[in-house]
């Protein structure tokens, strides 16, 4: 136990600044236009359902990333929750598989209004590698409407965050 | 045919032999006989005929044996009475190809839920790749379940959507207060049609589909994919390439690994663990990003080599990584093995014995935790594991605990061959030109991932293009252990049992 705790200690709390990435807007910046936008429009929470409909499983590595003590979405207002009646927002990676097309559909539904959508990744986008077959529906916005895309193949963390705040800016009322 | 990076021959590990469609049941049993590994089977459709492929192993010696049928529709003998896992596999075929597998006892349908019909065979060349049916897909029914009946006995199922961030699939439990009496696992969710869609790429267009059939072991999904298009071409790969393959095989090794152990924490509410090992994870993806330039290392992997190159001060910053990795893995793991309340919830918890695990042909560190000893960098040494020499941690009791353990030695081992890989790095060229294979030409790639081996199977068709890819994900096999190792567990330690294997849908839906 005291080894433990010991290392509770010299590690200590590492959510931090990240990196500055070339010619745009670094992590906590991010963050804090994330969490005031958050509080002003979501009254201080924005809760996530992540539905994968098809995905190499890319796309959900990063978006658990999210919650990794690095980046700590939480701390923005921003939680995942498991139930679609819970949420604001539907994050959906593709390329929605046909065998997915249903379930995807009833998580939708399921949701409440006002509902945000955005679709995850290049596979999300325009069906990526996979495209339109037999057993691929290809983009998201093909089986439900769609407010926003984020591309990337997977996006980065930094990338989802840049992505749900240009989308809470352009399709909530300020 | 296989040739060492330096010009000579290595020892040829690979056979072929076609036998009669009428003795393909006699296959099985000569080969349950004499205990070979029975390690996947694919069809392919030439010229309205199907060809059938079963790939044997033994001491590191792969046989493919292959039948050819007179039509589209043949009927052989099914091979699940000598090894139970092909039933998968053989149900897999009847939906895609409309093959019959006679003798077969379970003959519900498999991947197909209801986006074509049963009188539909996709995979057939006649098919179109689009479909026939544009019609959004009902929800899948009316797949018969077991059911288990008897008072108190109730019925669990879960998804296809999961609560978490996590891949589609259903899982269908019975049980009784807290006991899970049976669990059937129905997968088919996130089938997109790879196959399908492989068929007339050019080699770099596979090698970016490879490193997307599951993207969490996209470096050795697009090195065994690259592996069968360079035995096909002839092609000999630089040993710098081969040498900067294996990094990127064993850092995908590490940063999973960390991970997964991570979330096996996080499963058991032990949070500190979560979090360190969700840290240390990041720290790798954040050097990948900089060495190889994406942080899972997709695309590095490419026909005839790799690329980009490792940067100039890449060896050694691998070197200084592995030194932090090890000082913290030092105090993490003792942690860990000292923490009895954690320990508690990991041992006896999901115990997967040694005969079940080989019956099931189970691969990877599911099958090492269980005692199955194998491991191909150490027993079909491909370069550059041919001149490494590759420890494989073992353990015997098939829990949890025992899963965790073996991976975390992996990383000990990974780091290892890390450091001796970047130390004795060759210079030259990271890539050679492609030159065109013949058409027919085919090839079979056998790679050790992180979840186990990885086969895949290339066959060229004219000009340069892919006729037929199937790429074996080790999770087809470890997805049948799951149903296996839960019995008798409780309903709660469901999420720590099937994070312990972490089977990937995407690989095995394809």
């Amino acid at each position: 136990m005291f080894r433990l705790l010991n290392k509770i200690h010299r590690v200590g709390g590492v959510s931090e600044p990240l990196v500055q990435e070339s010619g745009g807007l670094a992590f906590e910046a991010v963050g804090a236009r994330l969490r005031e936008a958050v509080g002003q429009r979501f009254r201080g929470s924005l809760a996530i359902r992540e539905v994968d409909a098809g995905s190499c499983n890319g796309c959900e590595l990063e978006i658990h990333a999210l919650n990794n003590v690095y980046y700590s979405i939480e701390r923005y207002g921003i939680h995942f929750v498991a139930s679609p009646r819970h949420a604001d927002l539907l994050l959906v990676t593709g390329p929605v598989s046909r065998h997915m097309q249903a379930a995807l559909l009833s998580a939708y539904v399921a949701m409440p209004e006002p509902k945000l959508v955005l679709a995850i990744g290049n596979c999300g986008a325009d069906g990526g590698e996979f495209g339109t077959s037999y057993a691929s529906c290809g983009a998201v916005q093909n089986v439900i409407p769609v407010d926003g895309i984020i591309r990337g193949c997977p996006p980065t963390p930094l990338a989802l965050m840049r992505g749900i705040l240009s989308l809470i800016d352009r399709k909530t009322p300020g | 045919m296989a040739v060492r990076a330096s010009g000579q021959p290595v020892r040829v590990s690979q056979y072929r032999l076609s036998v009669a469609p009428e003795e393909w049941g006699r296959v099985a049993e000569e080969a349950a006989h004499v205990g070979l590994r029975w390690g996947g089977l694919w069809a392919e459709d030439r010229d309205a005929r199907i060809e059938l492929t079963v790939v044997l192993e033994q001491c590191g010696i792969y046989l493919m044996v292959r039948t050819r049928t007179t039509d589209l529709a043949p009927s052989v003998a099914s091979h699940t009475a000598y090894y139970p896992a092909a039933g998968r596999f053989e149900r897999r075929l009847t939906d895609l190809f409309g093959i019959t597998f006679r003798g077969q006892a379970d003959s519900r349908r498999w991947i197909r839920h209801l986006a074509w019909s049963e009188n539909e065979f996709p995979l057939r060349k006649a098919y179109s790749l689009v479909g026939h049916d544009g019609a959004a897909v009902r929800p899948d029914s009316g797949y018969p379940f077991l059911e288990a009946q008897g008072a108190g006995v109730y019925e669990i199922p879960v998804g296809p959507i999961h609560a978490g961030i996590i891949e589609p699939g259903h899982f269908r439990f019975q049980a009784v207060g807290e006991s899970i009496l049976n669990l059937e696992v129905r997968l088919g969710y996130v089938h997109k049609g790879i196959e399908k869609t492989a068929e007339g790429r050019d080699p770099d267009g596979l090698a970016r589909l490879a490193g997307r059939v599951s993207g969490d072991a996209t470096v050795a999904h697009t090195w065994a994919a690259c592996m069968a298009m360079e035995r096909a071409a002839g092609i000999e790969v630089p040993v710098r390439a081969l040498a900067l393959r294996a990094i990127l095989a064993e850092r995908e090794r590490i940063s999973n690994h960390l991970g997964d152990i991570g979330s096996i924490c996080g499963d058991v509410g032990f949070a500190f663990g979560q979090y360190q090992f969700g840290r240390l994870r990041e720290r790798c993806l954040r050097l990948h990003a900089e060495l190889f330039g994406h942080r899972l290392a997709m695309d590095t992997v490419v026909p005839g080599g790799v690329q980009p190159d490792l940067p100039t001060d890449g060896a050694h910053r691998l070197l200084e990584d592995g030194i932090e990795l090890r000082q913290e893995l030092e105090e993490l793991n003792a942690i860990l093995s000292e923490n009895s309340s954690l320990q508690d919830r990991w041992c006896m918890t999901g115990i997967l014995p040694t005969e079940t695990a080989r019956m099931l042909g189970v691969l990877g560190y599911v099958a090492r935790a269980s005692g199955v000893d194998f491991d191909l960098r150490r027993d079909v040494p491909y370069a550059p594991y041919d001149t490494l020499k590759v420890r494989v941690p073992i353990a015997t009791v098939g829990d949890v605990a025992a899963r965790v353990r073996v991976r975390q030695e992996e990383i000990d081992v990974a780091l290892g061959l890390i450091d001796e890989l970047v130390s004795v790095l060759p210079g030259g060229p990271c890539r050679v030109p492609w030159s065109v294979p013949a058409s027919d030409a085919e090839g079979l790639g056998c790679v050790e991932g992180w979840r186990g081996e990885h086969l895949a199977y290339v066959r060229f068709g004219p000009d340069n293009t892919i006729a037929r890819y199937y790429p074996r994900d080790p999770s087809v096999f470890n997805w049948q252990a799951l149903e296996k190792l839960i019995i008798g567990n409780i309903v709660p330690d469901f999420p720590v049992c099937n994070k312990s294997l972490n089977g990937s849908y995407s690989g095995h839906d394809l």
